[in-house]
């Protein structure tokens, strides 16, 4: 029977998929019962864990699976607050006149696409709204594609498409070039060295949009999307402190804690952490994305995952107590 | 009927990681081996041509239509790539790959002193002193407990890092307040990692669901 129930569910699955043609979504009153039945089921598993039995961890892993897909069904977005390092990066964009030059550097690979990609839309989309030439490029190899997922998805705007930006004039993406932080030392004198032609093989002074960018001294910003290394510690050590050209960026959750040191320094100017600095960014640039509809699950996760914390605190406080067999 | 291949095989090698959470299975191998061998092979292919080719090839033989000159010097960074490789040759010759090696671990401490004192020792001191005592001039109780906070929690945490003298006594105090300030800093970052995994996994639920099965837009 364990066996067959996998295979049953497998084969639903294909069928939705082969066939489903229509959007699930729950009402504002199931959205309220399924949390409501969520919050029962953990208190459930807090009174079992009180009296002494443990759960097993694919229990735990049951209600983090839930609490992440059941929100994608709900049709209502969490109150979000823009944190003031979100609100630095605006307003330095905010303060570029139209016309300026901001070079895009999208130092990422798919693997770190839900967190980075909506940032990316984002910008795109605003930039392209507020005419602000932007120069794409990646010292990661899938980051210029990943920026041509975020040129794609600002094109597909309707208002952005009444009058869309002309490739090698307003925008152009000169693709990737190894070397890592030296890449960016090289530009420091001249970018046409490290990036001769774009990711199409036009010849850099073939390009309207790069006559007279010379270096950095020819950038009025610099937009970084980082996944690791290299990424915004190295724009920051070597644009920033050796060159001056200020430098905003996007990183990963994981990465963000080593990169604040940098904010409260000011040696860079402003910070998306995470999704939910991605969803703070959205909602500043007026821009609504993907980081928003995720930023709920994420949520409802976190909640659960502190709940589970919290149960454990108190199986360990209760350690001398009679074990019974665990459930599940 | 919708059938698009890509789609439908990076939905089941998704569930096949997945199934991992249930328990190891012959799935799963497979599909962690076919995620490993195809990462193996695009950054061999990535690699050999973003740098073999289009740095060292068209740097030594540039294209006639071009002004650009012959960099011979790359062949230097070929040659002391070439004798990293003596160390596969055993050790009757794999002491050569020293030298490469040395090379490699002097020039990157040569080129990070300067860029890691100037970014993450002095311009990360001065900001620290400085807020503090812009602080101090300019007092609001916020400002003044966050910059407080900061200085004495960087002190402290430098004094827990300090063992050429015994952690006794009022040393031993600043120590200990470092290491609570360093225990709610490993915290925070942890609850960012957590926050970055939820995020990754939830792109994996996106494409299943919108992508595959088509639930959501």
């Amino acid at each position: 029977m364990k066996k067959i129930i996998p295979i049953i569910v497998l084969l639903i699955l294909f069928v939705i998929a082969l066939f489903n043609k229509s959007q699930l979504e729950m009402s504002a009153g199931v959205s309220i019962l399924v949390t409501i039945l969520l919050g029962i089921a953990m208190i459930v598993v807090l009174i079992l864990t009180i009296s002494g039995r443990s759960i097993e961890r694919r229990i735990v892993f049951l209600f983090i699976g839930v609490s992440l897909i059941l929100p994608f069904f709900m049709n209502f977005t969490l109150p979000l607050q823009v944190s003031p390092e979100v609100r630095t990066l605006y307003d330095a964009l905010a303060k570029l006149p139209k016309g300026s030059k901001v070079l895009a550097s999208y130092d990422y690979d798919p693997p770190s696409a839900p967190e980075l990609q909506p940032m990316g839309d984002a910008f795109m989309k605003w930039a392209f709204r507020h005419d602000i030439k932007v120069i794409i490029i990646g010292l990661w190899p899938q980051g210029p594609l990943q920026a041509n997922l975020s040129v794609n998805a600002a094109l597909a705007d309707p208002e952005i498409a009444k009058h869309p930006p002309k490739y090698g004039v307003d925008y152009v993406n000169l693709g990737y070039q190894s070397g890592n932080e030296f890449v960016i030392q090289g530009m420091g004198t001249s970018i046409r060295s490290k990036f001769p032609s774009d990711l199409y093989n036009t010849p850099y002074d073939s390009i309207p949009l790069l006559r007279g960018v010379e270096n950095f001294s020819n950038i009025d910003f610099v937009f970084n999307l980082s996944a690791g290394y290299p990424g915004t510690v190295e724009w920051v050590q070597i644009a920033v402190d050796r060159f001056g050209v200020p430098v905003g960026a996007g990183n990963t959750a994981v990465q963000a804690p080593q990169v604040y040191p940098y904010v409260e320094s000011g040696q860079l100017t402003g910070l998306l952490g995470g999704m939910s600095g991605g969803a703070e960014f959205e909602k500043i640039t007026k821009e609504p994305g993907q980081a928003n509809t995720f930023l709920l699950s994420q949520s409802f996760a976190h909640v659960v995952v502190i709940g589970f914390i919290l149960i454990g605190n108190v199986a360990l406080f209760m350690g001398k107590t009679k074990r019974r067999p665990p459930i599940g | 009927m919708q059938f698009d291949i890509g789609i439908w095989i990076g939905a089941l090698l998704t569930l096949g990681i997945i199934s991992f959470l249930y328990k190891d299975n012959i799935i799963y191998k497979i599909s962690e081996a076919i995620f490993v061998g195809v990462s193996a092979g695009f950054w061999f292919i990535a690699l050999f041509w973003d740098n073999l080719y289009r740095v060292f090839w068209i740097g030594v033989f540039p294209a006639a239509n071009t002004n650009a000159k012959p960099q011979y010097i790359l062949f230097g960074g070929v040659i002391l790539g070439m004798l990293m490789l003596s160390r596969l040759l055993g050790n009757k010759v794999g002491w050569i790959s020293r030298w490469p090696l040395a090379f490699i671990v002097g020039a990157t401490a040569g080129l990070k002193l300067i860029t890691y004192l100037a970014s993450n020792a002095l311009s990360q001191i001065n900001a620290t002193v400085g807020n503090f005592v812009g602080a101090v001039n300019q007092p609001t109780f916020a400002g003044l407990v966050a910059a407080s906070t900061i200085a004495i929690g960087t002190f402290c945490g430098l004094v827990y890092f300090f063992f050429s003298k015994e952690h006794r006594g009022w040393f031993g105090g600043l120590a200990t307040i470092g290491t609570w300030f360093l225990m709610v800093t490993f915290g925070a970052s942890f609850g960012y990692t957590v926050m970055s995994r939820m995020s990754l996994l939830l792109g994996r639920i996106d494409f299943l669901l919108s992508d595959w099965l088509h639930l959501i837009k």
